[in-house]
């Protein structure tokens, strides 16, 4: 069959431009369609100063988190409002404390539990779902079953009697906070296991005898890592409100250090007495990371993962 | 007077890519108890004219021109109005069984609900209607498997169920919109063959949708040719077939294996079909077509009657493709 | 249905076995339990817990002890800190005032979150969409305490509407401000969760089906849409519930409600461990109870599940 000139040349072409769409990497396209989410890069950009406040807002003040303003002490309701001239930028609280520096370290406080929570889940959570969902059988059933056991416990309870048998720390909360983070995580990788088993190139890798472990490794997991990045995004909100719920109890961390959770219980206790920068700052921090955690990580799972589109 | 007449019709979507023009312009006409094949390939717009005509265009599409059946314009209707055409006048069968019925309720149910709606028929009239009328498209045991659920049901019986809901009003038109592409070859056929039989029986009239040349042959008197959501020739299955004179009806059979004839190999369509949020210009084939000229990319041919009785619309003459 | 049910028990009932002898080796660990040494409780409370326990006895006759009285008696023994009140007093009196604005809570959040996410689906794309979604996305970063003392600035300080702490036999101005602080959030998570999958059902090939036999609209949603677009709501549920559970703890405190997360907390900060294991065996009990009826409900909808 003779076919004319232009039509081959315009088969051509579009074969051409089907390959460049294709060559551009999954990471490029994702790139592309983040930066176009308007919400996302503003999230990225609050985010970055809430970390950067966290870090350096320290260097700003020449008051620390424990010491007490004694010109304040008794009248803070009437001199401890937020100023710049003695340099109480967000005003004291109820003893007198320097509230800056007290939002900086909960601020810190906060976000590393957001994020230490997340990262566990991340290996913990992504481990246990891609081996139970590439085994499968037998193996899988038990290894999902702990996992529906663990997530049926009301959780914060066993939590506070941990914290309370074992004397209260920061160490224990993470390692509390770790154990619980981890289990939606491994529920989701295991979905996305099963869903990648059965590609082409894991079963060319099974059938030239490359070992299971290595498989997981090199195969699975990082084809997991899209949606285990969404979900740990999604994931840190999650764990600050849940380390902010047990400080918020006075079951958290402990003074003189503070967190979110603390500095807003702290305000809501003294809301009757005419001190709301109190309250307000804490719950302004509070409210405004998450939702700029939420964004992002709604814009990551657009990027990411078109199929959600 | 036909039962239908589809006159300049055009299925818009509303996408993220812009406007999505799916059906062009199209036109064409049914007889009551009459069969008509709209073939093409798959991306051409015809189960969107099928869609179109009953009102179920997806939120972000629309139809406008005129669909007049038996003196009703569809397009104009109220959801009500619409409501009591549908199954009562018209009814549909779609593609895949598997997932067009609804696999959280019975099979009775599914069925009851259309007769004791249209009909006001009682629970008890209903279902027995509904019994006779499984017995009719040959499900076995139907007293006691319409109190069962979808996916109790194999693939080709689900389909059987389909095509009984689908009659259970007695409409005068059915629509089949490719109902034997997600079955087995051995069950297509038996769906084919139920498909003439209760059309017969019922007499009811029938457009199937397909891009399955070989049952068009057997199961329609007239045949549509779709390509680009327009109409590249209409006429006679037999004509059509046996003497084909549009370059796109022609690569659409040079690519169906034939038993009867010497043929050396298969001969694809080259090309993809056309990108309907750019349509081309002229000929929405010309970019694939083997007879392409240079008037083809610049305006549209009309469709005219050729010597044979068959509508084409190609620039090249009938004898020039031959 | 009655083979399923029993399979999911016969999963249920270890589980609570595991956690109360999870609670009660904790408590052995714990320094300064009673049951390990003999230090800082009053003696009523050591005679107390001699009568019942026999704290000579070996560890493993005491455990066995303890699970035979809270299984077959629903009895957490006494109270560590107060001499003369068990732990089933403070229950007693702390768990009708929790259940009650939790019931509500609970009810409001499947019932309001539900409705909001039909009709944002059913209306996708206008304004009563757009309304939903910002509600559920804003709700997300309002857990219970933030809701509370944002709810009391408002209502009772600013407003004067409506107390903003106490309970008072459960009058309705006093239940008002719990219930809304503690359901909000997982108001928006169901409206949210309602509104995706109710989407993607009205998407389906069969709700075209159901549409093209003339069915009214409002048919076509509650009868062939409801059902599969609940079955994720359904299965959030569970999750819902350890939430507000847990939730309710601090809007006890709070609210000062008198409600079991009350003693909860003040046995928590005061080393009251046998009120900390009743209360956490008890709720754990329940949320494991609560998640098989879930998992029925959940096999009842969906023929496709095989018990």
């Amino acid at each position: 069959m003779v076919f004319p000139r232009r039509a081959t040349v315009e088969a051509l072409e579009q074969a051409g431009t089907m390959e460049a769409v294709q060559g551009r990497s999954l990471w490029d396209d994702a790139r592309a369609r983040f930066f176009r989410n308007k919400a996302a890069v503003a999230s990225l950009v609050v985010l970055a100063a809430v970390v950067i406040f966290a870090s350096f807002g320290q260097l700003l003040t020449p008051w620390s988190n424990e010491e007490i303003d004694w010109n304040m002490l008794g009248s803070v309701a009437q001199l401890g409002a937020p100023s710049i001239e003695n340099r109480h930028y967000f005003g004291v609280d109820e003893t007198g404390r320097d509230l800056y520096a007290r939002t900086v370290q909960g601020t810190r406080i906060s976000l590393m539990v957001g994020i230490v929570g997340a990262l566990i889940s991340v290996i913990v959570g992504t481990a246990w779902g891609a081996t139970a969902g590439y085994i499968g059988g037998r193996t899988d059933q038990v290894m999902m079953r702990i996992v529906d056991l663990m997530m049926s416990i009301p959780y914060m309870f066993v939590l506070i009697l941990l914290l309370v048998v074992f004397e209260r720390s920061i160490l224990m909360l993470f390692i509390g906070i770790g154990l619980i983070s981890w289990l939606d995580m491994a529920r989701i990788a295991r979905g996305q296991t099963l869903s990648i088993k059965n590609k082409e190139f894991v079963e060319a890798a099974q059938a030239m005898g490359v070992k299971t472990s290595t498989i997981i490794i090199r195969h699975i997991v990082p084809n997991l890592l899209g949606v285990v990045i969404v979900y740990a995004t999604l994931l840190v909100p999650s764990m600050i409100i849940f380390e902010s719920f047990i400080s918020f109890l006075g079951l958290g961390v402990q003074e003189p250090s503070t967190s979110w959770g603390a500095l807003i219980a702290a305000g809501a206790d003294q809301m009757r007495n005419g001190t709301p920068w109190m309250l307000g700052f804490p719950l302004a921090f509070f409210v405004v990371t998450l939702f700029a955690l939420f964004f992002l990580g709604d814009g990551l799972r657009d990027a990411l993962d078109p199929k959600d589109r | 007077m036909p039962l239908l007449t589809v006159e300049n019709l055009n299925v818009t979507f509303d996408t993220p890519d812009g406007e999505v023009h799916a059906v062009n312009g199209l036109g064409f006409e049914i007889d009551a108890g009459e069969t008509l094949a709209i073939v093409g390939e798959s991306g051409s717009g015809k189960s969107q004219t099928a869609f179109a005509i009953m009102g179920l265009l997806a939120r972000n599409g629309w139809a406008d021109g005129h669909v007049n059946f038996d003196g009703i314009d569809l397009l104009s209707l109220s959801p009500r109005q619409l409501n009591k055409v549908r199954a009562e006048q018209i009814a549909m069968i779609f593609q895949d069984p598997m997932t067009s019925l609804n696999p959280y309720l019975k099979v009775s149910e599914q069925m009851t609900e259309v007769l004791k709606l249209h009909r006001g028929m009682s629970n008890r009239e209903a279902t027995k209607e509904s019994i006779a009328l499984l017995d009719a498209v040959k499900i076995p045991d139907a007293k006691s498997r319409i109190s069962m659920y979808p996916h109790e049901f194999s693939g080709g019986m689900r389909q059987r169920i389909m095509i009984a809901i689908a009659l259970l009003c007695r409409p005068r038109l059915l629509i089949a919109d490719e109902p034997t592409t997600a079955l087995d070859v051995t069950v297509q056929a038996q769906i084919m063959a139920l498909l003439q039989d209760v059309r017969e029986e019922f007499g009811t009239a029938m457009i199937l949708i397909t891009h399955d040349l070989g049952i068009v042959a057997d199961s329609c008197a007239e045949t549509l040719v779709m390509y680009g959501g327009q109409v590249m020739e209409q006429g006679p299955t037999q004509a059509l077939f046996e003497d084909p004179t549009h370059p796109y009806t022609l690569g659409l059979l040079k690519a169906v294996p034939r038993l009867d004839r010497d043929q050396d190999a298969l001969e694809a369509i080259p090309g993809e079909p056309p990108d309907m949020s750019s349509p081309p210009q002229g000929c929405p084939f010309s970019p694939r077509c083997p007879r392409v000229m240079e008037i083809c990319q610049e305006t549209h041919p009309a469709l005219e009657r050729s010597a044979n009785g068959v509508l084409r619309a190609c620039h090249a003459e009938p004898e020039a493709v031959r | 249905m009655l083979s399923f049910i029993i399979k999911r028990l016969a999963v249920a009932v270890p589980t609570i076995l595991a956690l109360i002898v999870f609670s009660f080796l904790l408590m052995e660990a714990a320094p300064g339990s009673p049951f390990a040494t003999e230090r800082g409780v009053p003696p009523e409370v050591l005679a107390n817990l001699e009568a019942k326990y026999g704290l000579d006895r070996p560890l493993i006759e005491r455990m066995g002890i303890y699970i035979w009285n809270v299984v077959t008696q629903f009895d957490f023994g006494p109270s560590f800190k107060f001499k003369d009140r068990t732990v089933n007093d403070l229950i007693a009196q702390g768990f009708p005032v929790t259940l009650t604005y939790g019931f509500w809570s609970f009810v409001v959040a499947v019932v309001v979150g539900g409705t909001l996410g039909i009709l944002a689906a059913v209306y996708h794309n206008t304004w009563l969409d757009y309304l939903a979604v910002g509600i559920s996305v804003g709700a997300q970063v309002l857990p219970n305490f933030v809701m509370a003392p944002i709810l009391v600035v408002v209502f009772t300080l600013w407003l004067g509407w409506l107390p903003g702490g106490g309970w008072r036999g459960g009058q309705w101005e006093y239940v008002i401000l719990p219930v809304i602080a503690l359901s909000t959030s997982y108001m928006a998570s169901i409206a949210r969760i309602t509104r995706s999958s109710m989407l993607e059902t009205l998407n389906a090939q069969f709700i075209r089906t159901a549409r093209a036999k003339g069915l009214p609209m409002r048919r076509v949603i509650f009868r062939h849409a409801l059902k599969p677009a609940m079955l994720p709501v359904i299965s959030y549920l569970g999750p819902a519930f350890v939430g507000m559970i847990t939730g309710s703890v601090l809007i006890d405190v709070f609210f000062s409600t008198g409600g079991i997360g009350q003693f909860f907390v003040n046995s928590a900060l005061s080393r009251d461990y046998s009120v900390i294991m009743g209360i956490t065996i008890l709720i754990g009990s329940l949320t494991v109870l609560f998640n098989l009826v879930v998992d029925v409900a959940y096999a009842w909808i969906d023929p496709k599940i095989r018990y």
